[in-house]
């Protein structure tokens, strides 16, 4: 079994009000020199593939086709 | 004409918008439920809005990749309208029958209050009924219709009058791109908007400025 993660991050120049929210609410607690916060999402896969190449291509797929909305996001997958 | 009105877990304005079908074109749309492959015959398809699939993922993700939804793109490559109100214009565009995507509003709140509209397109089946530039008042809710495009696609959007609706006088509720509130498909047959229509048809709603954009659809005299 292969396990992997893949994250899911906004790409550059989409406006990410959560991450900007999480931003100042990190300044109002005192940790001063906060840049900028960009909210993503981090997927867990258990995948029953012993053959690492057809299973990186297998997630890029499940990314292309759903956990990713490739319109406004950049997703990478990395096989532990 | 008849009309149809797509049913999927979750979905909340689904008698809202069986209401204002059977109210305006006098006789009830069939529903369609998520897993049905096939569409029966009709000349509109509505999408309405709610939460399908509890908002899990992202908007309208996993309802998009439902067999119906294929079915759906069936129908509108073969011309069928389409409108997707609210969560039903975010499964559109997760579908990919409608280009950008939807976000969260910029104000990260939830909201339900009433809006102004330009109409910017009239000239599609959609809105013939209305003026060109003229202003309707709409009810929105939602927590993500923060429309949002590249600047490629926005080019395109505006340069080919794609955009339909615009918030107008400021009150954008959501920080969308342009104030864009709804648009249409290049092949001018599939609409998206994150405004309610169906909820202001009739005096007991306190107006009826969402009444001719089914009465256009519909082909049905005001």
């Amino acid at each position: 079994m292969i396990k992997a993660r893949i994250t899911v991050t906004l790409k550059n120049g989409v406006l990410d009000p959560q991450g900007k929210a999480i931003e100042h609410a990190l300044s109002g607690l005192g940790f001063d020199g906060v840049g900028a916060v960009r909210q993503g999402k981090v997927f867990d896969v258990e995948l029953a593939e012993s053959d690492k190449a057809k299973a990186e291509a297998d997630l890029k797929a499940m990314c292309d086709k759903l956990l990713a909305n490739t319109v406004i996001e950049n997703y990478a997958v990395e096989i532990a | 004409m008849k009309s149809a009105v797509v049913l999927l877990p979750g979905l909340n304005r689904d008698r809202d918008m069986i209401a204002a079908l059977t109210k305006i074109s006098g006789k009830p749309p069939v529903t369609v439920w998520q897993t049905d492959t096939e569409i029966p015959d009709v000349d509109l398809i509505a999408i309405p809005g709610g939460f399908s699939f509890g908002d899990y993922l992202r908007c309208g993700a996993i309802a998009a990749r439902m067999p119906v939804m294929r079915a759906v793109a069936e129908k509108a490559a073969k011309g069928v309208m389409v409108i997707g109100v609210c969560n039903g214009f975010q499964i559109l565009v997760e579908a990919g029958l409608l280009p950008g995507a939807l976000m969260r509003n910029t104000s990260l709140k939830f909201v339900c209050r009433q809006v102004k509209l330009e109409i910017t397109n009239a000239n599609t089946m959609f809105t013939r009924r209305y003026r060109p530039g003229q202003i309707i008042r709409s009810p929105v809710a939602h927590h993500d219709g923060n429309y949002f495009a590249d600047a490629e696609t926005l080019a395109r959007l505006e340069g080919e009058g794609q955009v339909v609706f615009r918030y107008a006088e400021g009150t954008n509720p959501n920080g969308s791109i342009n104030d864009i509130a709804g648009i249409i498909n290049e092949q001018g047959n599939v609409l998206g908007l994150m405004p309610h229509p169906e909820n202001l048809i009739e005096a007991a709603h306190g107006g009826s400025d969402g009444r001719a954009l089914f009465e256009g659809a519909l082909g049905i005299a005001a």
